[in-house]
């Protein structure tokens, strides 16, 4: 899944990677210094920490009994059997869980958050088919009382993506859920590349078709993206051509940079993707234009062609059981992530819910269950790969989280029994080796807008 | 076994016509939902469709069937307390959807038990899941009135609504406000003239004055509720509106609500008590999404539960749907690890939605109760458990849908590469 920068633009790539060191993503940066909207983030002060004789699943399909996990300058330094770490706090965690964060690879935390009125409504920019310019995290708001409920249940990555209304909805971005920030940039996942959010299907077409402009069918989206990507192509080589010394460079084009992005490799392409025949036509555009899909999202379809996918290299990040709310969702089986995973494609659950992100691991547990009903062999810990290690991979972030391998970052919970329960809940919270959730101990609400509400007034009594 | 038995199950359920079998199931942990509590290895005994014996070590009848519950969960089916099932196939991409009514040509007077339809694929996706029952109603947008609810079986036959007109629908929180011109200083007092329209239909619409605000097809349809004989289901959320519905109950104590939402309800849950008013929550709503929902919290069951509000567990007003009846069990299961004594949450799924529609011969496994069973593979408020046998009514039902068939043909493990 990693990127596969081809040799003739590997330059360009490397070029761009030097001068936004921080966040990787720009291709065109212009001053010196940090890139605009860098990230900002530090984790949050921690200590060493030695979580004693827990039941360890790894992220990677591994689960350990009595086992304890030590986590020191935010990195988890080992995993394994009477441990022991002078200095470090010890928790005692038998009878616990202990798995790698969850990470959710389609959010909406912040950019439509929570209250839900016309003017929070601020996640698609859907006054034309190609919005490639925006950046959601120019609308995520910090201060969603989403995103402590989301810690609450696990959540320590999560990928904000714009809407699903446009061909191109604008660029996504992987954040970690820091309570109480004041500005996104201090929750930007340091080094994380951002993605391309791009849709296939219903809502694109109905919502410009109704509007009696293209695209209003599914040829008129697969159109749509050929010719965007036909135009960023060109801009993506006048680009070249000017860094090598051959001609001016084009007008700067916030679009086309997003696109000639994904083009060179440094912007991921997640993909809003329902049907098995609409997301082998995507497919066929990536390879029109030489460029990879990272994940298709809600994949309700992805059981019919997991062999294609896994082929591909394209994960597939999906709900447990949603289906028939639209007809593009009506073959949804509660076996679909399942069967994904035992085709040897890359199977994610994700929520696009700010109610199902509180409780991924309940998802994840449904499938695991309908899986085995269907005669898969299924372990528990294999499951939580499809929480933790493969949307790190469909994030780009998996050398840096989802698994609790030493060096990787400390992002782990500790849960109070079986995560793959509807009973179990998560009793502590780790992002970087720092506690920044523990069960029983909320006070004030991080997020300013819940001050002053009665919930708050009851809970100060 | 069960991918490999698909087909012959499915041809078994197509020749065999249902009939109501003399059944014995054998030792299973039998949650009864009354006085008897969880029996452990007891039996339950189903003839003609209702439950006749529950205990232990009953004696199969002549010619029943006995099924060796080897220990496993024996319980009442779900009842889903709030949905949409059967009114749509499709609920978007622009579908027929009969639980949506656009425009004001009819409101108090829609009837959803009209527009069931007993053959969507969302039956047999909710009952194999363990839901053998639910209450729909429909959603409109010209009127505080969403219209008539019923209740419903899934057993997909020709009699499935088994009562029509429970209950009328009404919107008196948020929703209400933005259909009276966004406040709900318009809101109450169109509610109180509706009221009295019904109440004197049809003198007034004979005399040719006619209605203040409703026209006469509706103010008919709203009498019996106006005058107490079926109770208003209200969709309310927040303290504010909770303690104005208890105020006006004292004030018109012949009129019946139920609370459909309650967010808020754990903040007045003493004077919901006292007033003896149930509520229909959502364990998961715990974001302030809403204005009116601000102080939303897991623990809103537990909170009403210990101070004596009954209460019943489905999707609240606006997540409620055609498609997923199935997660009431899920969101039980969620109530418990927020502090719900489990059998209080499976009661929340069960017994309790059929004593507040009303349908008292549903929700138990005791003696006359009607002979809805599930037979589970685990604790049926985990997610990762499934039935293996559902009855409804004492016929047992096929476990296939149109999920399981695609299932099939898809599935890795037998399909062929």
């Amino acid at each position: 899944m990693r990127l596969n920068l081809r040799p003739a633009i590997a330059l360009v790539a490397l070029l761009s990677l030097a001068a936004c060191a921080t966040t990787g993503t720009d291709t065109e940066t212009e001053a010196e210094g940090p890139a605009p909207f860098a990230s900002t983030y530090t984790p949050a002060p921690s200590v060493p920490t030695l979580i004693r004789n827990a039941t360890v699943f790894d992220g990677k399909g591994a689960e350990f009994a009595n086992t304890d996990v030590l986590m020191r300058d935010g990195r988890i330094v080992a995993v394994g059997q009477n441990l022991s770490a002078e200095g470090a706090t010890v928790i005692d965690a038998t009878g616990r869980f202990v798995t790698p964060g969850i990470i959710d690879a389609h959010s909406h935390l912040g950019v439509y958050p929570s209250p839900s009125i016309n003017a929070t409504s601020d996640g698609n920019e859907l006054t034309q088919p190609n919005t490639a310019e925006v950046w959601a995290e120019h609308s995520v708001w910090p201060q969603d009382p989403g995103f402590l409920r989301a810690v609450a249940g696990g959540i320590t990555t999560l990928h904000v993506l714009p809407g699903s209304g446009n061909l191109f909805g604008g660029r996504g971005v992987t954040l970690r859920p820091v309570l109480g920030a004041t500005t996104v940039q201090e929750m930007k996942f340091p080094g994380a590349p951002q993605s391309l959010k791009m849709a296939c299907g219903e809502n694109p077409a109905r919502v410009y078709g109704s509007r009696n402009s293209s695209p209003a069918t599914g040829m008129g989206n697969v159109a749509g993206y050929r010719q965007a990507f036909a135009n960023a192509a060109r801009y993506a080589r006048r680009l070249r051509n000017a860094e090598e010394g051959n001609g001016d460079p084009p007008d700067r084009d916030l679009e086309m940079e997003t696109l000639a992005g994904v083009i060179n490799g440094d912007i991921i392409l997640q993909w809003h993707c329902y049907r098995a025949d609409e997301m082998a036509n995507a497919i066929q555009v990536a390879h029109e234009f030489d460029f990879e899909i990272a994940a298709f999202h809600h994949a309700v379809e992805s059981y019919k062609i997991a062999d294609l996918l896994r082929e591909e290299g394209i994960c597939s990040a999906m709900w447990a059981d949603w289906w028939g709310f639209k007809i593009e969702a009506y073959d949804g089986i509660r076996e679909n992530i399942a069967f994904v995973d035992a085709a040897g494609a890359c199977a994610i659950v994700h929520s696009d819910s700010e109610v199902g992100i509180q409780r991924l691991n309940q998802e994840a547990a449904k499938a695991m269950a309908d899986g085995r009903r269907a005669g898969l062999e299924i372990t528990r810990a294999q499951a939580w790969t499809w929480l933790s290690r493969n949307p790190a991979r469909a994030l780009h972030i998996d050398d840096e989280t989802g698994t609790l391998e030493a060096g990787r970052r400390a992002d782990v919970v500790i849960w109070s029994a079986d995560p793959l329960s509807s009973y179990a809940v998560a009793e502590r919270v780790f992002i970087d080796g720092a506690e920044i959730y523990t069960r029983g101990t909320e006070r004030d609400p991080p997020s300013d807008f819940e001050l002053g509400q009665t919930y708050t007034r009851e809970r100060a009594q | 076994m069960r991918t490999t038995l698909a087909a012959l199950v499915l041809a078994a359920a197509l020749a065999t016509p249902a009939a109501a079998e003399t059944v014995l199931i054998n030792n299973g942990r039998i949650v009864t939902n009354g006085a008897g509590g969880i029996i452990e290895n007891g039996d339950v005994l189903i003839v003609d469709g209702r439950i006749t014996a529950v205990g232990a070590n009953i004696t199969a009848p002549r010619g029943a069937r006995v099924i060796e519950a080897n220990g496993a969960f024996v319980t009442p089916g779900g009842f889903a307390a709030m949905s949409e099932v059967g009114l749509s196939e499709i609920s978007g991409s622009g579908a027929p959807n009969d639980a949506d009514i656009d425009g004001d040509l009819i409101s108090a007077a829609a009837d959803a038990g009209r527009a069931f339809n007993p053959n969507v694929t969302a039956i047999p996706v909710t009952r194999i899941e363990g839901v053998t029952r639910a209450a729909i109603a429909p959603s409109a947008n010209g009127s505080i009135f969403d219209g008539r609810g019923a209740l419903v079986s899934m057993s997909g036959e020709a009699d499935s609504v088994f009562r029509e007109r429970a209950f009328m629908v009404v919107e008196l929180g948020e929703t209400g406000a933005g259909r009276t011109g966004g406040s709900r200083a318009a809101l109450w007092p169109a509610f109180e003239a509706a009221l009295r329209d019904a109440r004197e239909y049809p003198a007034r619409y004979r005399s040719g004055q006619g209605g203040a605000v409703l026209n006469e097809i509706d103010a008919q349809a709203l009498q019996p509720y106006a005058r107490g004989q079926g109770f208003f289901l209200v969709n309310i959320e927040s303290a504010a509106d909770i303690r104005r519905l208890i105020r006006f109950q004292r004030a018109n104590p012949s009129l019946r609500f139920v609370i459909h939402g309650g967010a808020e309800a754990w903040q007045v849950a003493d004077e919901l008590a006292a007033a003896r008013i149930p509520v229909i929550l959502d364990p998961l709503a715990n974001l302030p999404d809403r204005f009116e929902r601000l102080s939303a919290r897991l623990d809103n069951a537990a909170i009403l539960h210990r101070a004596g509000v009954r209460f019943a567990i489905a999707p609240g007003p606006g997540s409620v749907d055609a498609h997923q009846a199935r997660l009431v069990l899920q969101l039980a299961g969620n109530a418990v690890a927020n502090g719900l004594p489990w059998d209080v949450a499976f009661a929340a799924v069960s017994r309790t939605p059929a004593e507040i529609f009303g349908a008292s011969n549903l929700g138990r496994l005791e003696r006359n109760y009607i002979a809805d069973v599930v037979i589970w593979d685990g604790d049926p408020l985990q997610v990762t458990s499934a039935p293996t046998a559902v009855f409804i009514e004492g016929v047992e039902q096929s476990l296939t849908s149109r999920q399981t068939q695609l299932r099939d043909r898809y599935n890795p493990r037998t399909r062929q590469h």
